[in-house]
């Protein structure tokens, strides 16, 4: 059996678990509303964790993303109002600005050859400092456009609604894996978070690689800025606060290995749909409340990191000793 | 003492350039005034709200020395905090009050002590944890409303006064000297240091690494502790969302101004704490020259950039091959490194 692969399998079953007791409390919890619910509430999350993932994977940290994602709605809301432009190419635009902006960290961090959760601190209270500049008070959104965007869903059976966000959530992770698990870039990510040295004498090209996964951090916070907007309908500075924080916690729930190199985009996504799950019970059972999730996931966060740790020693133990 | 002096002297300038600037936008900044018998006046004013970020840069310092990072330190600020305003709320009294705060700091440091030195857990990862959970543990305490409470004794600390300076002031002043003693009057900075450089090879040497990484952490969440009481006492309640909310990431880049590595080893408290002031006097000169306050984190942003690019082992090793490819020319030797840069070396 593959031990790389436990982590991604403890997450799966501990998602099926804590299904499977919801379930027993509350029998509505399994239907396509929530469900629903689930995929759009939490869609946001799940892209900027499958853009952390990879960074993370590369041994790398972003803790920008919050910040990113409060800058794009704040940008998406003052360009609408003061500029008569569609928001497609708004979109265009922000994309083009975030995903410079990760290339521009991930320049640093190669070039200074610092740590990376310093550069990307710097990077945070620079986007969120420039989304101050553009707007303190929440800026609304009023184009029709969004509207559309808004409404746009597809009836599943049960009435559950399946939303474009949610739908686009999907996709994007979809994407992540593709990306991590069919190409070379992929592939230069897993050895570069394997080992700096290793990879060099693979190849890789370690400052190309590091520029790219920061720029695909960056542009899948600013598409998930977007998403948030949708979601919000609003931009607002103080948006998004600790974001960073879940994805990160999300990307190790779903058993990747937090010093890079091993890990599973789709778990990613398990790990997300674990905490939103969290969050529904909560709802439903009414009587907890909202800070047992943090919590909760610090614990599970905890619990994986651990878990982590024994895997990492039990198979570096039959490492020497098949080598003795 | 010339030493210290040395040491600190890029920060005094940094700090008095400050000043000087601030001064030009504001020319009563330097203006300090008896009224009551309480000095008065925007210097003041810097020392006393930049208590929070130089009582987190005490133990921060120590904590980097050692090549670890305290994420956590606002989330245990919360906890102390709320903790304490429980302990008031409850009539406990001040002096209970302090000793739980003090205790619960204590109790988060040995937590993440434990989870970093006990299992091997990156300091960065392990602080994360109690990072996110803190602030849901301090909601718990305080069950999602703001405590307040009337107590004069416990608000004495963030508000009163002694000997006409405000008694925050005094508070990191004191904390500030008692580290730095404990520090350099004993052998306890010198095992720090060689445990941030090489745990491996000082605890071969027979440094206790182990006891000693705990002990900064908990050194770290006592000085997060003291924080939240000043916090806490100055706003005489006690909000679980936002106090010392963003302050470890202040905290950090006090401990970076202050020229300390964050790669390990020697350090400089008075160099930190000179760092949290310079924090704060571009908070408040902000304030005061009349610029929107929204600047603040892009100015700090900017600043971090430029030390960063200073600090970087990279940098420092094509910068230094620069001057020494320029040494062909019959010049006296430059004036040799700051001792703080760290050496270049392969990230491993």
């Amino acid at each position: 059996m593959n031990t790389r692969a436990l982590p991604l399998y403890a997450t799966i079953v501990i998602f099926l678990l804590a299904c499977a007791l919801a379930w027993t409390q509350f029998p509505n919890i399994l239907s396509t509303r929530v469900f629903g619910n689930l995929l759009t509430d939490n869609a946001y999350l799940g892209i900027v964790a499958v853009g952390m993932t990879l960074v993370i994977l590369s041994g790398g940290i972003d803790l920008s993303v919050g910040a990113v994602i409060a800058f794009s709605g704040v940008f998406i809301a003052v360009m609408l109002r003061d500029t008569g432009l569609h928001p497609l190419p708004v979109f265009a635009l922000l994309l083009l600005l975030t995903g410079a902006f990760g290339a521009g960290m991930g320049f640093l961090i190669d070039r200074l050859a610092m740590p990376a959760f310093i550069v990307t601190l710097a990077g945070m209270f620079l986007a969120r400092g420039a989304a101050y500049m553009l707007s303190i008070p929440s800026v609304p959104i009023t184009h029709p456009f969004y509207q559309t965007l808004q409404g746009a869903y597809v009836l599943m059976p049960g009435k559950g609604r399946l939303t474009l966000i949610g739908v686009l959530m999907v996709a994007v992770v979809g994407l992540g894996m593709a990306l991590a698990h069919r190409t070379r870039f992929g592939t230069s990510v897993y050895a570069l978070g394997g080992g700096e040295q290793t990879a060099r004498l693979m190849g890789v090209n370690q400052g190309r690689t590091t520029v790219l996964v920061y720029a695909f951090s960056g542009l899948m916070a600013g598409l998930s800025g977007i998403v948030f907007s949708v979601y919000t309908g609003s931009g607002y500075a103080l948006a998004a606060v600790g974001t960073e924080l879940t994805a990160i916690a999300a990307v190790v729930i779903g058993g990747t290995l937090l010093s890079g190199g091993a890990g599973y985009v789709f778990g990613t996504l398990v790990g997300v749909m674990t905490m939103g799950l969290i969050q529904t019970y909560l709802v439903f059972d009414g009587s907890l409340s909202s800070w047992w999730t943090k919590i909760v996931i610090g614990l599970l966060l905890l619990a994986f990191i651990l878990l982590q740790k024994g895997l990492l020693r039990l198979s570096r133990g039959r490492l020497a000793g098949g080598g003795a | 003492m010339s030493g210290t002096l040395q040491r600190i002297a890029p920060q005094l300038i940094a700090l008095a350039a400050l000043v000087a600037l601030v001064s030009v936008f504001y020319p009563a900044f330097l203006s300090v005034q008896m009224n009551d018998g309480r000095l008065v006046g925007p210097v003041i004013d810097v020392l006393k709200r930049g208590a929070p970020v130089a009582l987190l840069a005490i133990g921060m310092t120590l904590v980097i020395a050692t090549r670890g990072i305290d994420l956590s330190v606002g989330a245990i600020m919360a906890i102390c905090g709320a903790a304490a305003a429980w302990a008031l709320a409850s009539g406990w009294g001040t002096g209970a009050a302090l000793a739980l705060a003090l205790a619960a700091g204590a109790g988060a440091g040995l937590w993440n002590g434990l989870l970093i030195a006990g299992f091997g857990i990156q300091p960065f990862v392990a602080t994360l944890i109690l990072m996110t959970m803190g602030r849901g543990v301090a909601q718990l305490i305080t069950e999602g409303r703001i405590l307040t409470f009337t107590d004069p004794g416990f608000s004495w600390l963030g508000s009163g006064t002694a000997l006409g300076l405000p008694v925050p002031v005094w508070l990191w002043l004191l904390a500030g000297l008692f580290v730095a003693a404990l520090m350099r009057r004993t052998a306890l900075g010198l095992l720090i240091e060689a445990v941030g450089i090489n745990r491996r090879a000082s605890a071969l040497a027979g440094v206790n690494a182990t006891v000693l990484l705990v002990a900064v952490y908990v050194a770290s969440g006592l000085c997060a502790a003291l924080a939240g009481i000043v916090e806490t006492a100055d706003i005489r309640g006690a909000d679980a969302n936002n106090a010392g909310l963003w302050l470890e990431l202040d905290a950090i880049l006090a401990v970076v101004i202050g020229g300390n590595s964050l790669l390990g080893g020697r350090f400089s408290i008075a160099a930190s704490i000179l760092g949290a002031l310079i924090i704060q006097t571009i908070t408040t000169g902000i304030l005061l020259a009349g610029f929107p306050s929204e600047y603040n984190l892009v100015i700090k942003a900017g600043l971090v950039l430029v030390i960063l690019i200073l600090q970087s082992p990279r940098i420092s090793a094509e910068w230094r091959l620069m001057r020494d490819s320029r040494r062909v020319q019959p010049k006296p030797a430059p004036a040799k490194a700051t001792p703080t840069r760290p050496a270049p070396e392969d990230r491993t």
